[in-house]
């Protein structure tokens, strides 16, 4: 890999968001940490509500430390330490460094505002140019993004478009001011099954013409699995498992990566086969179980997985590690003994 | 479209058959003789009589409706009872930019103040700001607007004597003093009105910064102020319009009562000495003329109202 | 990389919190408690009670003293009452033990002392509230003096200003209270009629209700005032009228929901007259929203009655309400003897904003739709 030589141009270290509600203290983000290098791509995937969503917006900042929340950690960003700097100066890097392409196009486009302002605006805003080369710009991104008529649809407001132009206006906005890192918080998840997979492609062309880093959250393996070089398996707001994703994918070692992969549905699947889905719930994270997050719903799980919290172990594999007391060995079955599992 | 706005149209004049209906028949039921308020009292009983007799007060009901009506339909609304003796209708004239005067700049301070208020609420929602204007504006909704004007008066007309305590100079004669003269009145309005659009637009501003659009404004680098202004107000003005709609029949209230703790020449202190003398074709007139311009300026609000949202304004297209 | 162990247990937290204070987070003992703790029963306490304290003799500094101009005594006026208020919610908090609602509980106490007054007014030992020819032998304009005959003082009749602001209470919540509940009567079942059979009877309804709109208010008042004799009854039918249009408003959108939910449709299949429904199902419904809208116009009806009294079209002189009371202000009296104005105006106010707070915690429980206006 050729993106291992250049310096990462963004490193999380044990990253932990907490928001204080009247509930108590939820820990969305609890201890993650990464690196990423130009041109590489990180999945980060879960279930909803594994944190993940939270992990994307505090690694950018939108996320920050206030009379609500507390976030510890650091994230590096271009070298700017973004939860150590003024509120000022983090907002700099946004759209210019860092830029989101968020879940539901429908919501994330202001319903009164032309699709052309919502592009000049961040142009006119970050680059200081006149309102004609903002336009010319904005026309030049919305053919890249491959939105047909681009003079036209500049005129029209959000409620007249599709949900996949709008994706593909939102992505345009977030690289109009050339990030050098792209967040794609669950960018398909709203959308037609047709369209997703545009969406992805186009996603994928435009980050690697541009050599940018990349992080796509989603808990779709399936837009994960060919798309991105690496993967992070999230649970209740914690790493379970990373490392090379096609490494991961084909031999999972941790039980809740391995119940993921076993419940996407598989074309070679026997007619009628059941799924197997994961039991139970995520659990509540104002009051996460002690041990091991994922021990109530495990099959394996013993009595040291309640008791303790697993920390990441390095295995073999470039990056590949696993937070599980009794991770799994290719083909194993749930017996629940430590012998057969323990490395 | 053509259609509901010719319903509308229709609906809009019977509501205003209907208030002169109202205001017409309710007045008739005065008590006392008016012909005795004409003459005052101690005249031969065949004088009365007469006077009634040519005021048409021995007419059935409905002629006299359908006179008045026609009568107001070319602008007569009688004359006043209690000298001077002038046609309803110029006084009314005289007394309705006072009033409009009055309403509007009340109506811009309030707004002027309020925005700007309510964004800072609710760009602090929860914090001690937010609280604490939150417990003011609330407190303000609880002050009738002429102890308002009373606290207003005791602090900067007898404390401080930066206004006049009544009075008034007409706009075209000395702008100065005019303002001197308006402002403190407007001011009482304008702090209720400012009271409720405050709480008003806070709360729509707030739902409208969760939306992922907020967000995504956000995560462009845009500068608060900028996202507030641009894309928050815009979305959230829309139900200030609504607002406002709903406000203006609180607004014609405080304005009456404004102008008789000031004493101002408006319609307010001319419809409550007329109350207050029975001088009835003068109440009838001025609760007519408010009723007309009310209805219509809801109206128009309310088209106002379809045409600035971008959405409904595509759906009627 | 390293991961600290945060699950540990027996959190070193520094003062021994009451499991109350510290919410859900505590349930579980191996949990860390809320990263900012609340203060301590103790600490409340000790913050509260010197808070209250200080606050009552700086707002009673403020509102004796002549050292000040009017502006920086009702400034510091209001400083100590806010003070003075914390002071008693943290002492409230410290002895229930969580956290409450200090001015709710006090506006409450308001309304209860004061329906409390009105009703037994004619049994207290009250002052002279209205009979101005025995005024003659009492003083006029006697200064506010608590302990003395004249507790909150006398007005140029010499009447006694603390029975007449009780009387005046009388007034206005009888007044407002009748209204609401002629209002929420006759408004409601009209609502329900028109939104129960649409169509014509609806549209009329409509433009009826739109009609009694779209004279403001205070206006419709005054036009009335102009034609009734001020008494009570007629009073509180005028008042009324300025209710019935939201209540038709609120009980007719109320009653179009609730008919087309599958129980009334249920009840309809199995052959309910129209009656039966509308009683039966659909009242139940409607009663409380339609209600809570009551509570909620209550406030708005006694600032109309203290207005029309103000104006002098209300109630008249002698005979007290809050209105008339403040009226008698005018003239330079409020300058010169500012209690006449200031105990009126305060009882208004805060009766007024009691209602407030308690339309806002009803219309939040019985009609969520609607509160959020």
């Amino acid at each position: 890999m050729t993106s291992e030589s250049k310096s990462p141009i963004l490193v999380v270290e044990n990253l932990r968001t907490v928001f204080h509600t009247p509930r108590g203290d939820v820990r969305a983000v609890d201890g993650v940490s990464f690196e990423l290098r130009p041109g590489e791509t990180l999945g980060l995937v879960g279930e909803s509500g594994s944190g993940k969503s939270v992990l994307g917006r505090t690694v950018m900042g939108l996320i920050s430390n206030d009379a609500r929340t507390t976030v510890t950690g650091k994230v590096t960003l271009g070298g700017v330490d973004v939860h150590g700097v003024k509120r000022a100066v983090r907002r700099k890097l946004w759209g210019t460094e860092v830029a989101m392409v968020f879940q539901d196009p429908m919501t994330s486009l202001n319903p009164v505002k032309r699709i052309g302002t919502h592009l000049t605006e961040t142009l006119r805003f970050h680059l200081r140019c006149t309102r004609k080369e903002a336009e010319e710009r904005a026309v030049e991104l919305l053919t890249q993004v491959g939105i047909p008529e681009p003079k036209r649809r500049m005129r029209q407001y959000p409620h007249e478009m599709s949900g996949g132009m709008r994706q593909r206006v939102v992505i345009a906005m977030a690289l109009a001011c050339d990030p050098r890192l792209l967040i794609a918080d669950e960018p398909t998840t709203a959308l037609d099954v047709t369209v997703q997979k545009q969406i992805l492609d186009l996603l994928g062309n435009l980050t690697t013409e541009r050599d940018m880093a990349t992080v796509l959250v989603s808990h779709d393996l399936g837009a994960v699995a060919g798309r991105t070089d690496r993967v992070q398996v999230m649970y209740a707001g914690r790493t379970v498992e990373q490392g090379r994703t096609s490494e991961v994918f084909a031999a999972p070692t941790h039980p809740y990566t391995d119940a993921l992969l076993a419940s996407i549905p598989q074309i070679e699947n026997a007619p009628h086969s059941l799924l197997r889905a994961i039991e139970g719930n995520p659990p509540d994270m104002a009051n996460p179980p002690g041990g091991c997050r994922f021990a109530p719903r495990c099959g394996y799980a013993d009595t040291t997985c309640t008791s303790d919290l697993p920390l990441l172990q390095p295995l073999a594999g470039p990056g590949r590690s696993v937070a599980c007391h009794h991770p799994l060995l290719a083909g194993a079955a749930p017996v629940g003994s430590e012998h057969t599992h323990g490395r | 479209m053509l259609r509901q706005f010719v319903l509308r149209v229709l609906e809009l004049l019977a509501v205003l058959l209907l208030v002169s209906f109202g205001v017409f028949a309710l007045l008739s039921l005065v008590p006392g003789d008016p012909a005795v308020a004409v003459l005052g009292e101690g005249r031969e009983p065949s004088e009365y009589a007469a006077l009634r007799d040519e005021m048409g007060l021995n007419d059935p009901f409905f002629t006299r409706y359908f006179d008045w009506f026609g009568g107001v339909l070319h602008g007569d609304l009688g004359s006043s009872l209690i000298p001077p003796v002038v046609p309803v209708w110029d006084r009314l004239v005289a007394a309705m930019p006072v009033s409009l005067e009055l309403a509007g700049l009340g109506l811009l301070i309030a707004l002027v103040v309020s925005v700007p208020l309510a964004m800072w609420s609710a760009y602090n929602e929860g914090g001690r700001i937010d609280r604490a204007i939150g417990a003011f504006t609330f407190g303000l909704l609880s002050l009738p607007s002429f102890l308002v004007g009373l606290v207003l008066i005791a602090v900067l007309v007898n404390s401080m004597g930066w206004f006049p305590r009544t009075g008034w100079v007409r706009i075209t004669d000395d702008f100065g003093g005019n303002l001197s003269h308006v402002f403190l009145p407007a001011l009482t309005i304008a702090l209720m009105e400012m009271a409720m659009f405050t709480r008003i637009l806070r709360n729509d501003l707030v739902t409208t910064l969760n939306e992922d659009f907020i967000l995504a404004a956000r995560a462009k680098g845009m500068p608060p102020l900028r996202i507030m202004v641009s894309d928050a107000l815009r979305p959230s003005s829309f139900s200030l319009v609504t607002i406002l709609g709903l406000s203006i029949g609180r607004l014609v209230g405080s304005t009456v009562i404004v102008e008789y703790l000031f004493s101002l020449p408006g319609m307010g202190r001319l419809v409550i000495e007329a109350a207050s003398t029975g001088n009835y074709p003068m109440v009838q007139g001025a609760v007519l003329l408010i009723a007309v311009v009310y209805v219509l300026s809801s109206a128009l609000i309310d088209l106002s109202y379809g045409y600035l949202d971008p959405r409904t304004r595509r759906a009627r297209a | 990389m390293p991961e600290p162990d945060i699950n540990h247990t027996g959190d070193p937290v520094d003062a021994p919190v009451p499991a109350a204070a510290a919410g859900t987070a505590l349930l579980d003992p191996g949990e860390e408690t809320a990263a900012k703790p609340r203060v301590s029963r103790r600490t409340q306490l000790l913050v509260g009670a010197p808070m209250l304290v200080g606050g009552l003799a700086l707002a009673g500094f403020a509102a004796t003293t002549a050292l000040l101009i009017t502006l920086a005594k009702v400034l510091l006026l209001v400083v100590g009452l806010l003070v003075a208020m914390n002071g008693l919610g943290r002492i409230a908090e410290a002895v229930r033990g969580k956290s409450v609602d200090i001015v709710f509980v006090l506006g409450m106490t308001w309304l209860t002392v004061l329906i409390g007054l009105a009703v037994l007014a004619p049994l207290l030992p009250l002052g002279n509230h209205n009979d101005a020819t025995q005024g003659l032998y009492a003083p006029i304009f006697a200064e506010p003096e608590l302990g003395s005959e004249y507790p909150l003082g006398t007005n140029n009749y010499g009447l006694d200003m603390l029975a007449r602001a009780i009387y005046g209470a009388r007034t206005s919540l009888v007044v407002s209270l009748f209204a609401i509940l002629i209002g929420t009567t006759v408004g409601g079942l009209i609502g329900m009629v028109a939104g129960f059979l649409r169509g014509a009877t609806d549209r009329v309804v409509g433009i009826l209700a739109n009609a009694l709109l779209a004279v403001p208010p205070l206006v419709l008042l005054i036009a009335l005032g102009t034609v009734l004799s001020p008494n009570l009854r007629n009073l509180s039918i005028a008042l009324s009228l300025l209710t019935i249009p939201s209540m038709v408003r609120v009980a007719r959108a109320n009653t179009i929901t609730f008919a087309q939910r599958e129980f009334v449709l249920a009840a309809q299949a199995i052959g309910a007259t129209r009656m039966r429904l509308l009683r039966k199902e659909l009242l139940p419904n409607v009663v409380l929203p339609v209600a809570s809208m009551g509570v909620v116009m209550v406030s708005m009806l006694i600032v109309a009655e203290a207005s029309l009294s103000y104006l002098g079209l209300g109630i008249r002189a002698p005979e007290p309400t809050w209105g008339n009371m403040i009226a008698e202000g005018e003239g330079g009296v409020m300058e010169a003897h500012p209690f006449i104005v200031i105990v009126p105006g305060l009882c208004l106010f805060l009766t007024v904003f009691s209602f407030n707070l308690l339309g806002e915690k009803v219309q939040k429980r019985w009609d969520p739709r609607s509160a959020k206006l």
